[in-house]
Order: C-alpha cells, then sequence, then structure tokens
C-alpha cells in the first residue's frame, strides 16, 4: 500500500508541488530516543539512551580543562577566525597522530601517517568511507550488532555492507571464531570496520590474543582494517591500552584506516572534532593519499571548524594540559565503572532472575543487556527508563540516585510474563 | 613474523594517483609560502581591512562575551542544529514580511556553511527529484560547485553567464539556455556577487527569469554567501530570493555566514527549503535529518551560536549592519581605486568593469600568463582565471597592484 502511495506520488514536473511526494522520515534510532524523553514529564524518567557521560546529578559534564582552555582560545587576541587549511590545524593533527598511534611511533617520524581534521567520528568515518569508494572500492564489513549510523554512512557512500557476528547472544561475548569464520570467507580486499574499545553497542572487546586472530585473518585475506576509536580512555581507563589494537596492528605492518573521535573523551560534542588517519607504506604515497582526502573534504565543508580543534590541539600538545586532562578523564571513567558495579550488586540484591555478570565485564559507555525489545519498550513505556529497542543501555546516564529504581524496573520486565 | 614485514611493502593504496591541487586554496598555500615582504594576496575570498589584516568583528566578539557569561554545556546539538539560529538565519534571507507569513512552511538545517548547504542540498536533490534531473550552473561558478554537485551525483549542464567581451552578463544567452533546459531541471543562482565574476543582474533580468521559471517549473537553488556584503545592505542583496518567492515560487537556499559575520573557521550556514505547509516542511526536515547524520552527525555549535545571539539581540543585530556595510563600502573604494588608477598610470586598457562589479570579486580580464608573471614578478597571488579578492587590496598596496597590473598588460591584448 505505501509502495502504491509512492508511486502515485511521484514528482510530476509539470505540478507546483514538488515536494508532495516526500513521506516522512523514521526518526534517528538515536536522538529519537532522547527526543521522547525530554518530551516526558515523569520525575522518575531515566536517560540512558544517548552516549553521552552525565555526572552523578544526571547533568552533562564540561571537563574543567575544557573550560580554562575554551576562555584562552576565545580571549586570545592572536588568534583569527580564519579559515583553517582543508585538512584542519596541524597542531591538532600532529597530537591527535601521538595520542592514537604513540609519542614515538616510527610510523609519525617517517610520514606513513596521513591524517586530516573531520566532523567528530561521522565525518572522519565519512570522509574515510567516501576516500575508500573513490580508491580502493570493495565490500565492507561491519559487526552485528554496530552503532545504527555506519551502516547509513558506509551506504550513502556507496559501498555493499555485509555482517560479521560479533556478538554472541548466549555468552554475551565476543564470538571470535564466528568473526574469524566471517573474514576468512570474505573478498580479497575487503574493508573490516573494527571498534577499536569500547564496542557500541554491546561494550564487549576482544581480548589481546583475539586481537592478534583478528589481524592474522586479516592479513591472510589481505582485508584492510578501517578502525573507529571513539572511546580512547573509556574502556580500561588507560589511553594507551584502550588502543592496543591500533598500535598492535600498526606494528604488525598494516596499511590502515582510523577514525578518531574526542566528542567523548574530550566532552566536545558539539564542536564535531575528531580526526581520519591513513596508514601507507611511505610518505610519497602519503602525499597522493593527502592530496585526495582533501578533495573528498571540500565537497563535503571545504575546511573544518575551527574551535574545538585549538582547544584539543592545546590538550595534545602541551604535557601540564595533557595530564590534567588524563586525570579528568579517569574520574569520568571511575565513575561509570562504580555504576556498573553499582547496578550489578542491586540486581543481586534483588535476586533478578538471570546472569547479569556482563553488566561488570563489558567496558565503555555501553552495556547489552539481553532485554527484548518488548521488554525495552515496557521499560520505557512503563518504567519511563529510556534505552534503545536493542537493549543497549548508556551507563552514564546512571547515578546513584537512580539505580535502585533502574534495577527494580528492569527485575518487574524481566519478570513479566 | 615474516610475513607480517611484507605487508609494509604491498601498498593498498599504490593505485592512488595525486590529486589536483584545489585551485583557489592552493593558490593561498602557495602565498603563505612565499617570503617576499612585498607580496600581495588577492587568492581567497576572504575580508581584509585596511591594514591587510583579517578582522573579527565587534558584534561577534561581544556575542562571544555572553556566550562566555552563559556558561553553556557543550551537549549534541540535534541533527537539524540550533533551531534559532535556523529560525533567525531564515528570517534574514526570506525577510521579515515572508517570514512572518510563511515562516511555519519553510523547512531548514544548520549546515557547514556554504558548501555543506550545497552538499545536503544537491544529495537532497539528488534523491527525491527525479531521475536525470540536472542542475544547471553558471559559466563560470564557484569551481567547488562543480565537485559538488559531481560528488552528490548529480549530472551538471552549464548557461552562458559571462561574456568576456562586455565583461559583463550575456544575458540572451543565458535566456537562450536556460529556455532550452528541461522542464524541472534545479537550476543554480548565485543570489549577490557573483563569484568569480562580479557580475550581477539588474532587477528586470530577474524578473524575466522568475517568468522562465514558472514557465518551466525549474527549482531554482540560491546560492547566498554574500548578503549585506555585496551593497552593503542586507535586504537590496536578498533581492532576487524575495522576488521569486514573494511569486510563491519554490526555491532551495543556501546561506553563508563566513564572509558576512567574519565567521569563516566556524563553518556557519543555513539551507532551507519553502514548502507548500508545515506537514511537508515536516518531512523535509525529516529527510534533510537522514541525510545530514552520515555525512556530519550534527552540526558544530560556536559559530551558530554567535549568529544566534547577533541576530536575536537587537543592538548587536545593527551594530553588525553597520559592521557589514563598513566592509562593503571599503571594497567598493577599493574597487574605484584600482579602476582609477590604472587609468591614471595610462593603461591602454578599459578597466571599468572593476568598479562596476560587485562583491568580493572581480574577474579583471587577465589571463594565466599575466597571472603567471604577476606571481613570478610581482608576487601578487591570484587566480589563473584572473579572478581577484579586492578585500586584498588596501590603501597600501593598491598603487603596487595597479603598477604591476600595467606593467604586465600594457604591451598585450585583455
Amino acid at each position: 500500500m505505501q509502495k502504491l502511495q509512492l508511486l502515485q506520488n511521484q514528482f510530476n514536473p509539470t505540478s507546483d508541488d514538488i515536494f508532495f511526494h516526500i513521506v516522512q522520515a523514521p526518526p534517528d534510532p538515536i536522538f529519537g530516543i532522547a527526543n521522547a524523553y525530554k518530551a516526558d514529564t515523569s520525575n522518575t524518567k531515566i536517560d540512558l539512551g544517548v552516549g553521552a557521560y552525565r555526572t552523578d546529578e544526571e547533568k552533562p559534564y564540561v571537563f574543567e580543562i575544557i573550560k580554562k582552555l575554551e576562555r584562552e582560545v576565545v580571549n586570545d587576541p592572536t588568534l583569527n577566525k580564519e579559515y583553517l587549511p582543508i585538512e584542519g590545524l596541524a597542531d591538532f593533527n600532529k597530537g591527535c597522530q601521538k595520542l592514537m598511534f604513540g609519542q614515538n611511533s616510527p610510523l609519525i617520524a617517517s610520514g606513513q601517517i596521513v591524517t586530516a581534521q573531520c566532523l567528530g567520528g561521522t565525518g572522519a568515518l565519512r570522509v574515510g568511507f567516501e576516500f575508500v569508494k573513490r580508491h580502493i572500492p570493495g565490500d565492507v564489513y561491519v559487526s552485528k550488532p554496530t552503532w545504527s549510523n555506519h551502516n547509513q554512512v558506509i551506504e550513502r557512500a556507496g559501498l555493499n555492507q555485509f555482517e560479521y557476528p560479533y556478538f554472541d547472544p548466549k555468552t554475551k561475548g565476543f564470538n571470535c571464531a564466528g568473526t574469524i569464520e566471517c573474514l576468512s570467507q570474505a573478498r580479497m580486499g575487503s574493508i573490516v570496520l573494527l571498534h577499536v574499545c569500547a564496542h557500541n553497542p554491546t561494550g564487549v572487546d576482544p581480548t589481546e590474543a583475539e586481537w592478534l586472530q583478528i589481524a592474522d585473518v586479516c592479513k591472510k585475506r589481505r582485508l584492510v582494517p578501517f578502525f573507529d576509536c571513539a572511546y580512547q580512555g573509556f574502556a580500561s581507563g588507560c589511553i594507551e591500552k584502550d588502543v592496543f589494537a591500533v598500535r598492535k596492528f600498526a606494528e604488525l605492518g598494516f596499511q590502515m584506516i582510523v577514525a578518531q573521535s574526542f566528542s567523548k573523551n574530550m566532552g566536545l560534542y558539539n564542536e564535531r572534532v575528531g580526526a581520519v588517519h591513513i596508514v601507507t607504506s611511505n610518505k610519497d604515497i602519503s602525499a597522493r593519499v593527502l592530496s585526495n582526502l582533501k578533495i573528498v573534504i571540500r565537497t563535503i565543508c571545504s575546511n573544518p571548524p575551527a574551535i574545538g580543534a585549538r582547544i584539543a590541539a592545546k590538550i595534545l600538545t602541551d604535557e601540564k594540559n595533557f595530564n590534567a586532562w588524563v586525570e579528568e578523564l579517569k574520574t569520568v571513567t571511575g565513575r561509570i565503572i562504580k555504576m556498573r558495579t553499582l547496578l550489578k550488586q542491586e540486581l543481586d540484591n534483588l535476586k533478578v532472575p538471570g546472569n547479569w555478570d556482563h553488566i561488570t565485564r563489558q567496558t565503555g559507555f555501553f552495556t547489552f543487556t539481553g532485554l527484548t525489545p518488548e521488554q525495552c519498550d515496557l521499560l520505557t513505556k512503563q518504567y519511563h527508563v529510556y534505552l534503545l529497542r536493542s537493549g543497549r543501555m548508556s551507563m552514564a546516564g546512571i547515578t546513584s540516585k537512580n539505580v535502585r529504581y533502574l534495577a527494580e524496573s528492569i527485575k518487574a520486565v524481566v519478570q513479566k510474563k | 613474523m615474516q610475513c607480517f614485514r611484507a605487508l609494509r611493502y604491498f601498498s593498498v593504496w599504490s593505485q592512488v594517483p595525486m590529486g589536483p591541487a584545489d585551485p583557489i586554496l592552493g593558490v593561498a598555500a602557495q602565498f603563505k609560502a612565499d617570503p617576499s615582504t612585498t607580496k600581495v594576496n588577492l587568492s581567497i575570498g576572504a575580508y581584509r581591512d585596511n591594514d591587510g589584516k583579517p578582522v573579527v568583528l565587534e558584534s561577534v566578539k561581544r556575542a562571544e562575551q555572553i556566550i562566555k557569561e552563559k556558561k553553556l554545556d557543550n551537549e549534541y546539538l540535534p541533527v537539524e542544529g540550533l533551531q534559532s539560529f535556523i529560525d533567525a538565519s531564515i528570517k534574514l534571507g526570506y525577510g521579515d514580511a515572508y517570514y512572518a507569513q510563511n515562516g511555519k512552511s519553510i523547512a531548514g538545517c544548520q549546515v557547514l556553511s556554504g558548501t555543506g548547504a550545497v552538499r545536503l542540498g544537491f544529495e537532497f536533490s539528488k534523491k527525491f527529484l527525479p531521475q536525470g534531473t540536472k542542475v544547471y550552473m553558471p559559466n563560470p561558478t564557484w569551481p567547488n560547485h562543480h565537485n559538488i554537485a559531481r560528488m552528490a551525483g548529480l549530472e551538471i549542464s552549464e548557461y552562458r553567464y559571462f561574456d568576456p567581451k562586455t565583461r559583463g552578463v550575456d544575458f540572451s544567452g543565458l535566456v537562450e539556455d536556460l529556455n532550452k533546459a528541461q522542464n524541472g531541471s534545479v537550476i543554480l543562482f548565485h543570489a549577490c556577487a557573483h563569484n568569480p565574476t562580479g557580475c550581477d543582474l539588474t532587477t528586470a533580468q530577474w524578473t524575466q527569469l522568475l517568468d522562465l521559471t514558472k514557465k518551466k517549473n525549474f527549482l531554482p537553488f540560491f546560492d547566498m554567501a554574500y548578503q549585506g556584503f555585496t551593497s552593503g545592505d542586507v535586504n537590496k542583496d536578498a533581492e532576487a530570493v524575495r522576488l521569486f518567492t514573494a511569486q510563491g515560487v519554490p526555491i532551495v537556499l543556501g546561506q553563508s555566514f563566513a564572509k558576512n559575520m567574519g565567521l569563516y573557521g566556524q563553518r556557519t550556514g543555513c539551507l532551507s527549503f519553502v514548502c507548500s505547509n508545515q506537514q511537508e516542511k515536516d518531512k523535509v526536515v525529516s529527510q534533510l535529518k537522514l541525510l545530514a547524520r552520515p555525512l556530519w552527525s550534527s552540526p558544530p555549535l560556536h559559530g551558530a551560536r554567535v549568529a544566534d545571539i547577533i541576530l536575536n539581540t537587537p543592538e548587536l543585530n545593527q551594530l553588525w549592519l553597520q559592521e557589514v556595510k563598513m566592509m562593503a563600502n571599503r571594497i567598493q573604494l577599493m574597487r574605484v581605486g584600482l579602476a582609477n588608477t590604472l587609468k591614471s598610470l595610462g593603461s591602454p586598457h578599459d578597466w571599468s568593469h572593476i568598479s562596476k562589479q560587485i562583491g568580493m570579486f572581480a574577474f579583471t580580464g587577465v589571463g594565466p600568463d599575466h597571472v603567471k608573471e604577476l606571481i613570478a614578478k610581482y608576487h601578487i597571488y591570484l587566480l589563473s582565471s584572473g579572478r581577484i579578492s579586492i578585500a586584498g587590496l588596501n590603501e597600501g598596496n593598491v598603487k603596487y597592484v595597479a603598477e604591476a597590473f600595467h606593467d604586465v598588460t600594457k604591451n598585450t591584448k585583455l
């Protein structure tokens, strides 16, 4: 019936109403929930939807170091509002490389890393995949499940996508054997989208040994790793440990793409701060790659927004600022880990049926609770607890004050016949 | 370990050719690298004051102070951006009267400056207009228009615009080409201060194009990057947009605040579609969001907040209008200065087109060989098309530039 309606509404060049045939697009699965939460008038409502950090008072949090540096940037009389270069702020880019690949990575010195500032993680992914489409087109393998916007970005870039079975619903852990099996059937030259740490939405990460297995199959099938890193610092609490996979693959000689976001770990969400890195085999190829990256960027935004990158650069290039940031990040991450522990305790105390070990085992912002879509709907409609229908819960939205209510609500929906 | 090492020597990227340097930003990079003390940058479209310095507007500084005092958070904007900015931007573009009557049916989305407006607008057009719909662009146009259309998968056609003989608009050629265009085509118009030629259409000409648009059911896509910056009057500069909308013609409008608010690096812009009613507008906004999400998830906040505060705070709005007028006036002064100085040097050529053209840019008429000499001998940086950014001229360098132009053209044809 809908298709017929669409056909009937086809744009008729002689008609006056050129947009008549347009249908309402579905709300974004994630932002849509944020809107619903906002509209809810209940005073017990809990927002576990969007991956944005909240304090124990349920307030958004601006890092103190960010506030300080933002003041510096806005008040600096030597700074103006001129265009950044297409590839962004040089200091920022250099700082991103060091944070991702290591202060002393030989790849930086050898000019094998091509970096461009991008519009947050999404921007880096889109630029990376547009580059892939134009220069090394191939099938893209994404984890099942993955962040919903991954699928849209890859589709808009005009690439085919397939899934590898990442999450094992039985163990609520990483399905290593299944992933390796699937990737070993992939066509040579395919691209594999890998979450560096704090997998979104499952919170489940491969172990170091499992990463080596993934590296092995990528080498055998000549797969190109495309890493998405949105939570460096949020997984283990140690920024070096969190990017083990990227540094290991780099050490093993992989040429690859990395998308890096500072939305969460610097709380710079709305300033759209990120970077894309392409690792090549030598600096001559790097120059060619950069020239083509710039063409992609030029047709999306011409050049990236300045203020967020200036703030981030001050952190990445100044030791005092950097240490202050790392300390604050540890506090923020510590609170999320504490909430995981608290929730598990409450669930255990209430003797909620089921095994809830995964809540403390999983890392980062999110937990894949294992709740069904119907249970999630009930949680929302009856208990005003907002989460994704996939069962993904943002732990950053839990507080010491609402954790008990949350546990009780979970108990109620799990026990409901 | 051996096989891993071999990976380094097999290059995944070996087939990647060197991409061409951006014709505009490439020249700016050349300028930056030049150590000469007499160098002049007439390449990039960015305003400079009489000392050749970039300007942060006073209205912008004050808006930033207000933001600082409010101690706001850094949460994600919604996918469509800052709503109060979108509303203020639409009001500025379409005019108070039209906005009061039709604001509810204009679908708006905050975007990454003018580039983002064109990209999102073209992606939307590709997705929702019938397959095979072409976008017609003026010849010449900002080169990035072509790149963006290609990336969005839209087929491009051109309509004649600049007449090199008269150094003005080839209007009969324009009308002829648009008459031949397919019904329902997207027509890209520069709302004011045509880039790169500086040649704008008259009201009579716009009226003729309006009739043609109605006859052929064109979808006009106005790219407006210089509102206020052109004549000094924001309403006058939006005349074409308002002429079309007053007659009920649905348009697409891309607005940039890079130049008129000096917010260049903040990437502040707005894209809007005139719809039939509020329900349609809601649907269009929902579809714009679906396309924006995989481009940038949500737009950057800072510049939009600044623009929002300026447009919605009466004293700041007044101050801004004065500042924009001042910038436009200085540019006009430099146009006249350059043209007159060339005349007084005894140039055999007619340079009056420089003072007749309008906006940031002048299509001087010099060719690629002249340009090479201007760069190599005089360290004056401009585009090989002969386009100069008037904003790069000031009382300190206009004589030097005039002398250089005179020197390289006195014995040649233009």
